[in-house]
């Protein structure tokens, strides 16, 4: 099959950037799409032309890494799935096809498709974290769990941190990511002693990351690769209030 | 250059103890006059520098990815092992530490193994504190799964990601010390060399990937954690970045390297279906709980697998070990399925392809539970080959996986440049010939958990505080070094692109240093190697400056060192006349195929010593000796 392709090609943060027109040939449906990308890089490089630049490491949906917005939508329209994952079956031959960054104020493009998310670590590193030093803890077993908790903190912990809720949003906001970090942890006794200190450190650090604020749109959870839902949005919410209202 | 293991005297169980006992400490006022840098963020390298930081340590923590969280440790999907014996099933530290040397295939060094045994039941404890969400039971206490090569349950796991919440554990504790002041993270910043000062590793010269800047940094000393080098085979389960530079340059250092042959190749992958092909996706062993492995009887049947009748199916692995059957270790259930296929009885397009089936485990247990077990698992086969494995047995093939070779490390997980430490997949010290299932999790936090963080005082206590500055001639010298090289890539100015090269290189590899080698082959590889390397600087082509982010300039770098790397592996397969465990010599097997080992020549670590590129390395065996287990035939049947 073969498609064409417009991808925003900006050679650093400070240049100014454009959509440019490749063609891709002869591919075929089983490749991923990063697979394609590779074969049209393959073929600039022969032709003494720059590849195009794009983050990606295990191609397997689970690192986070790749982040294309692909027909207007982080990932891809494909459901649940990361672009890594994305196959060329899912196209059609013929198809023209346009490739931009995950594009967010917090995020600013490095060069090509590779943005700079450096923002998410900066909000796990104000409060995403139980403060245990390592050594000395107690049996694993000690603090039993029900299942249904550690489902639910497995299903907001199951985010992989590609920030495609953000470059979703209108609005840009973090929210989403933010709300599975929190959720995470809330639902496990382990994480309920610092709770209210954890919300308030995340969320004030997302403020100041310039991330915009959550009106309601859901089209994160509609662009989230790992099915996050938005009910830890409302988890934590409900986390916040109930710090504030301490706080105070 | 001398081998000393630092192996403790005394009983097996009591050497960590009495170890930890007579080490020096450094006194809680002091750790601050002491850094470290920590190249690598997965399991290792975040759980090091978490560790160390806390202690006071002045930590520098590096890695190649745009963040900590994304190293490659985040693919793991099966499980991390640890003696807790939950179960009840008869397991213990013990029995660990010996399913782990016998998996090795008796190659392995019995004093680190039994250590790893013995911190494993601390990391689910670590690991649960920090909120890890490990899979329970109703009654609210961890759930178990089997693993290849036990006989027990003893594999905690988190859904079909064990390895993404591992490391999230780790990177949460990395980020609060991070937030604290105590460790700057550097991501996207590749280590190009390491810098020694008198001999002693104190500083490295890394390569800011974003602005393409040469920076160097010093410490009191420097970690390795920069995982292992399957790329070398091109095609892995491996993330596509992972590279053996850190490794590499530091052998060319001084480092030696130890057991470069042996590379553990994956019984349980998706097929590789074409040329464009990027990577192999692992599917994990877990799924050979449930699952059963089989190809046809008769040669060349291209019936669909529905057609195909029970009593014309040949279920290999439970017909060959009728004790582990579909749970065998790694190396002997991917040899098995590579004879099936090379005797004429794969299957799928390319007919190197066997079936893992889970219809009788569905028409047991009900979809539902196979479901709940491995539904994200069989969601991904289906994605990548457009098959539903609920409706048709999956076909799954072998594929370069984990690399049991690394830097050879003492007890104390030094290299043989002092204040140089390798931990996790980047060093050789606890598989031996063959890694099970689920030790690689559990070695990675091992180390930096519980290891570096009592080991490194040692050294520190030892040598003292030296305020290093990276200003001194000994740092723009090898800035320099590595200026140079990068200017001579450009300057190559061919035709070739890096990745050809590269897949070529893997080609050559797979076919002659992979699941089955010989002398021939070997020997074949010892000469294309060094011609397809001579070519490489003649006739690739890098692209753009050495401003800004550059990936072609990325990739040639690492492309360059495989293509030296690659020959001592070569080498080193070639010297070890025997079959144990991943490494088979064909010249080497039993009468019904099994590898067959050779104690009294070749009971040795080997420990390869640079002597130039393109000359053969000097080698140094470190003897092993086993005072607790003996040295049986390994067996599963
Ligand atoms: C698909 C898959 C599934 C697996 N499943 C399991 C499992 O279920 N159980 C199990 O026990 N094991 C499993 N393994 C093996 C296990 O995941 C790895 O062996 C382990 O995670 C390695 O951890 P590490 O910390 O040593 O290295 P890695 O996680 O590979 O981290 C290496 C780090 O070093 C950095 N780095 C490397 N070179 C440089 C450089 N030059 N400069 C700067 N930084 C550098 C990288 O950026 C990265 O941060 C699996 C492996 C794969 C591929
Ligand atoms: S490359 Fe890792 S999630 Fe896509």
């Amino acid at each position: 099959m073969n498609v064409t392709l417009y991808i925003w090609r900006q050679k650093n943060a400070h240049a100014k950037g454009k959509m440019e027109k490749y063609e891709a040939r002869d591919l075929s449906p089983n490749m991923s799409f990063l697979e394609m990308l590779d074969v049209v890089n393959e073929d600039l490089i022969t032709q003494g032309v720059e590849p195009i630049h794009f983050d990606h490491d295990c191609r397997e949906g689970i690192c986070g890494a790749c982040s294309l917005v692909i027909n207007g939508r982080p990932h891809g329209k494909q459901h649940a799935t990361t672009t890594c994952e994305l196959r060329m079956r899912h196209f059609k031959d013929g198809d023209t096809i346009y490739v931009e960054p995950f594009r967010a104020k917090a995020f600013p493009i490095v060069k090509d498709l590779t943005v700079d998310r450096g923002a998410m670590d900066r909000i796990m590193q104000a409060g995403g974290f139980v403060s245990v030093n390592t050594g000395g803890m107690p049996d694993a077993n000690a603090i039993p769990i029900s299942k249904k908790d550690s489902d639910t903190a497995m299903d907001a912990a199951a985010c992989i941190g590609c920030g495609a809720c953000v470059a979703a949003c209108p609005n840009a906001s973090a929210m989403l990511f933010v709300a599975a970090k929190v959720s995470h942890l809330a639902y496990l006794p382990q994480g309920k002693v610092e709770a209210k200190k954890r919300v308030q450190a995340i969320v004030s650090q997302m403020d100041k990351e310039g991330f915009g604020n959550c009106t309601n749109h859901l089209e994160c959870e509609a662009a989230c690769p790992k099915e996050i839902s938005v009910k830890f949005i409302a988890k934590m919410n409900r986390e916040y209030m109930r710090s504030s209202v301490v706080s105070k | 250059m001398k081998l000393d293991a630092q192996t403790p005297s005394g009983p097996l169980p009591e050497k960590w103890d009495k170890h930890r006992f007579e080490m020096k400490l450094v006194n809680p006022a002091n750790k601050r006059k002491y850094s470290a840098l920590v190249v690598g963020s997965g399991l290792a390298g975040a759980s090091a520098a978490a560790s160390l930081a806390e202690l006071g340590y002045r930590v520098k923590c590096f890695c190649f990815q745009d963040s900590s969280r994304r190293a490659h440790s985040i693919g793991a999907q099966g499980g991390i092992n640890a003696a807790k014996n939950y179960q009840n099933d008869g397991d213990s530290i013990y029995r660990l530490f010996f399913d782990t040397i016998k998996g090795g295939d008796f190659r392995s060094r019995e004093s680190n193994t039994y250590r790893l045994a013995q911190v494993s039941n601390d990391i689910i404890d670590q690991c649960a504190a920090q909120g890890v969400p490990f899979a329970r039971e109703y009654g609210g206490t961890l759930d178990n799964r089997s693993f290849g090569g036990a006989q027990v349950s003893r594999t905690f796991y988190a859904r079909g990601q064990t390895g993404q919440q591992l490391l999230l554990g780790a990177y949460s504790a990395l980020s609060r010390q991070i937030g604290l002041g105590n460790v700057e993270m550097h991501p996207r910043t590749e280590m190009q060399e390491v810098v020694l000062i008198d001999g002693h590793a104190k500083g490295i010269v890394v390569r800011n990937l974003a602005t393409g800047k040469l920076e160097s940094y010093a410490a009191d000393a420097v970690i390795l954690a920069t995982g292992g080098y399957m790329r070398v085979f091109d095609l892995s389960t491996m993330g596509l970045q992972c590279n053996v530079t850190a490794a590499y340059r530091a052998y060319k250092k001084g480092a030696a390297f130890a057991n470069p042959c042996y590379t553990q190749i994956h019984p349980t992958c998706i097929p590789h279906t074409g040329d464009y092909q990027s990577k192999l996706t692992l599917m994990s062993e877990s799924l050979r709980n449930d699952g059963r492995i089989w190809v046809p009887k008769k040669h060349n049947d291209d019936r669909p697998p529905g057609q195909i009748p029970e009593d014309e199916r040949d279920y290999y692995l439970e017909r060959k070990y009728p004790s582990f059957g579909n749970l065998a270790p790694r190396d002997i259930s991917s040899r098995s399925a590579k004879e099936a296929c090379d005797d004429g009885r794969g299957v799928g397009p390319t007919k190197y392809g066997v079936y893992l089936d889970f219809a009788d485990a569905i028409n047991r247990l009900g979809k539902n539970v196979i479901e709940q077990r491995y539904g994200n698992l069989f969601d991904m086969y289906h994605l990548i080959n457009d098959e539903d494995p609920y409706k048709v047995p999956m076909r799954i093939y072998p594929a370069a996986h984990y690399a049991m070779g690394g830097l050879w490390v003492d007890y104390n997980l030094m290299s043989t440049i002092p204040g140089l430490f390798v931990l996790g997949e980047a060093n050789f010290s606890d598989h031996g010939a063959n890694r099970l299932g689920a030790s690689a999790l559990m070695q990675g936090l091992a180390d930096g958990y519980f290891v570096i963080p009592y080991t490194i005082g040692n050294y520190f206590a030892r040598v003292g505080a030296q305020n290093i500055s990276s200003d001194r001639k000994e740092f723009k010298e090898v800035e320099g070094q590595v200026d140079e090289r990068i200017k001579k890539l450009f300057a190559i100015n061919g035709k070739r692109t890096v990745e050809s090269f590269h897949k070529e290189l893997g080609q050559i590899m797979w076919e002659h240093c992979g699941m089955a080698r010989n002398e021939t082959g070997l020997k074949k590889a010892l000469e294309r190697i060094p011609a397809l390397r001579e070519e490489f600087w003649k006739d690739a082509r890098v692209l753009g400056d050495t401003e800004g982010m550059n990936v072609t300039i990325e990739r040639a770098g690492r492309v360059a060192d495989f293509l030296e790397f690659a020959e001592i592996m070569c080498y080193d397969a070639l010297d070890r006349k025997e079959s144990c465990g991943a490494h088979f010599r064909e010249e080497y097997q039993t009468e019904e195929g099994e590898a067959l080992r050779n104690d009294k020549d070749f009971a040795y670590v080997s420990a390869w010593e640079f002597k130039g590129v393109g000359n053969k390395p000097e080698l140094h065996k470190e003897k092993l000796e086993f005072e607790s287990v003996e040295l049986a035939t390994r067996s599963y049947k």
